[in-house]
């Protein structure tokens, strides 16, 4: 294990931005998100969750993805990445445990077969520096879904104190980040890490909703939990705002918009929200119709269907945003508590 | 340039028939005049007008077509009412296939067949019936039942009235909503035609049309004995992707555009009603 001085991270920041872009949790007009590294940004990495999460860096809130020219009757496809290559690397710092898991989730749905290329080239390119947890916030809930926020895992795990910032390497993109940067480190940390994982440990096992019971979402169940009565009361005050599914780390529906230019036509994706009205909308009807409809199908998602299609894998993480940022104070913890199982009283 | 799935292959319309007041059926060919992909039926298509919009369409024509695609389109929506615009010569993009296919080397083989249709329910059908003719042999007796609201809302009418009709061992009942002048075939609606016909139960059977016909047609085939295994439907939902990715078509722990279209009754029971 590495060890640096809290005080020199501005040189490891200059460092690594040096070669290639540094993506780090940095305050700005009172909010923390990850954005570029620069000199004089004020990084925040005691921040526990940016206000967006790390998804962005991997599945942009928007992102050009082809164009099309007319000439004639003739129309020709651009691909417009052809300028893309995998050593344009960039660095993603800081990232917490959950928000890690939600990249793991997103994998499933983006690099399984046929791959999304757009996805892949951006992951392939990231390097993912994970940050663990000491200070967990009560809207925290990463153990009920079995992830140790005290050890995340990533290209390079790191934990900080009040004095030093511990550094250890995990994969070979990992190693080769390593390298680039070793002199500014020195070795040890093994000790101090320990005892914080321990005491972190003991905060989150008291943490309200680290022990919620999941028992009840399982595929065989499907039916049962679509069908429960629940749903109307739970949904009854949603304003279908799609915040949720904004700050959400997992939430990965898109949709695909063509935009006229002066150049012809872009084709651009962007995050949609299964909350929205005209997410299911077709010329001949719309098959959810009301939003109890659409926010039953949110959790649905994220607790049976998803984890049924992928062993078992929720697409929660607990990281606790929707339930920081929801106007209505609904949240998947309310969900998971009135549906979840007999252990959640 | 990288393989993606979402980039599209440029189409040349060589052919549009007007089947119905508001149906097309489109003929696509590469920018090369040769067949964009090859396909199964059943499969669908994401068909791309730039700058107006990409909508999911099943492929007509039969895959024994080794010339070109054919996609029967009903003017309903912004996209379509563009593509019915078109003229031949256009330019589109296409790309796919997308989807479960019919059983056709599978469950289908050596059974009895039963097709229905309602309306541009046909175009699913077409490739599939189509599929069956030219391997004929593979295939027992087929019956095929198709209703539209008017005579002229037949699609492909011709190829059905002067080449299925006279197909061996094929039956071809057809039927129309209301009395028309000039019309001397079954005038009534499709659920009730399929009770009328007394149908051989023991026949694989595919329905596809607006969900009132569906849904009311499987009451009666149910009721004639039919057994729900043997049934089959395509389902149909809003689609941006098309690979199971962008969230929409999702009903259950199924993507309608990957682990659909085509679904078993007895699939569709176990998947929550929201569809």
């Amino acid at each position: 294990m590495l060890k640096i001085a809290k005080e020199r991270l501005n040189d490891l920041y200059a460092k690594i931005a040096e070669s290639m872009g540094l993506f780090i949790p940095i305050k700005r007009a009172g909010e923390v998100n990850y954005a570029v590294w620069a000199e004089g940004k004020e990084v925040s990495l005691e921040t526990l969750k940016t206000v967006k999460s790390p998804k962005n860096a991997f599945f942009p809130q928007t992102e050009n993805m082809m164009k099309f020219k007319t000439e004639g009757k003739n129309l020709e496809v651009i691909d417009i990445r052809k300028d893309w290559s995998e050593e344009k690397s960039f660095v993603m710092f800081g990232v917490k445990a959950c928000d890690y898991k939600a990249i793991e989730v997103l994998d499933k749905v983006f690099l399984a077969e046929p791959v999304d290329t757009y996805y892949q080239l951006r992951r392939k390119a990231g390097i993912i520096v994970t940050l663990a947890c000491s200070r967990p916030e009560e809207s925290c809930f990463c153990k009920a879904f079995g992830i140790d926020a005290t050890s995340p895992l990533g290209d390079v795990t790191t934990w900080m104190d009040e004095t030093y910032l511990y550094w250890q390497a995990n994969t070979e993109k990992g190693e080769a980040l390593t390298a680039l940067v070793q002199d500014l480190f020195t070795e040890g940390g093994e000790e101090e890490v320990a005892a914080q994982k321990e005491t972190t440990a003991a905060i989150i096992d008291k943490l309200p909703y680290s022990n919620l019971d999941l028992s009840r979402f399982k595929p065989e169940n499907l039916n049962e939990l679509f069908n429960a009565s629940e749903w109307e009361e739970m949904s009854e005050a949603c304003l279908g705002c799609g915040t949720c599914t904004f700050v959400c780390p997992t939430c990965q529906c898109f949709d695909i918009r063509d935009f006229k230019t002066n150049e012809g036509v872009l084709r651009y994706r962007c995050w949609d929200s299964c909350m929205y009205s005209d997410f299911t909308l077709m010329a001949h009807g719309n098959s959810r119709t009301t939003q109890m409809q659409r926010f039953r199908q949110r959790f649905m998602h994220k607790l049976v269907y998803y984890p049924s299609q992928n062993d078992g894998l929720y697409s929660c993480v607990g990281c606790g945003r929707c339930v920081n940022k929801c106007p209505q104070n609904l949240n998947i913890v309310k969900v998971i508590k009135t549906l979840g199982g007999k252990n959640n009283d | 340039m990288i393989n993606e799935t979402l980039i599209p292959k440029i189409g040349v319309v060589t052919d549009i028939r007007k089947d119905t007041p508001d149906v097309k059926t489109f003929r696509v060919v590469g920018t090369d005049g040769k067949k964009l992909f090859q396909h199964m039926p059943g499969q669908c298509a994401m068909v791309s007008i730039p700058g107006v919009g990409e909508c999911m369409f099943s492929i007509t024509s039969s895959p024994t077509n080794e010339e070109y695609m054919e996609f029967s389109i009903k003017k309903c929506g912004c996209v379509t009412e563009v593509l019915h615009a078109l003229e031949v010569g256009a330019q589109l993009t296409v790309r796919g296939p997308y989807g479960k296919n019919f059983p056709v080397e599978e469950d289908f083989k050596g059974k009895d067949l039963l097709f229905i249709a309602g309306g541009i329910g046909l175009a699913p059908l077409r490739s599939v019936i189509n599929y069956v003719r030219h391997y004929r042999e593979n295939y027992g007796k087929v019956v095929i039942v198709y209703g539209a609201r008017s005579k002229d809302d037949l699609v492909d009418i011709d190829e059905i009235k002067n080449e299925w009709v006279n197909e061996p061992n094929t039956e071809v009942y057809l039927t129309i909503d209301r009395p028309q002048d000039g019309w001397d075939g079954h005038v009534g609606f499709v659920p009730a035609y399929v009770k009328e016909l007394g149908l051989n139960p023991n026949m694989t059977a595919v329905l596809c049309g607006p969900p009132i016909m569906i849904k009311f047609t499987l009451a009666g085939l149910l009721e004639l004995g039919f057994e729900k295994s043997r049934v089959y439907t395509t389902l149909e939902l809003r689609m941006k992707c098309g690979v199971g990715k962008c969230g929409r078509c999702n009903v259950g722990d199924k993507f309608v555009c990957k682990d659909g279209p085509v679904f078993r009754m007895t699939e569709l029971d176990e998947l929550p009603d929201e569809y």
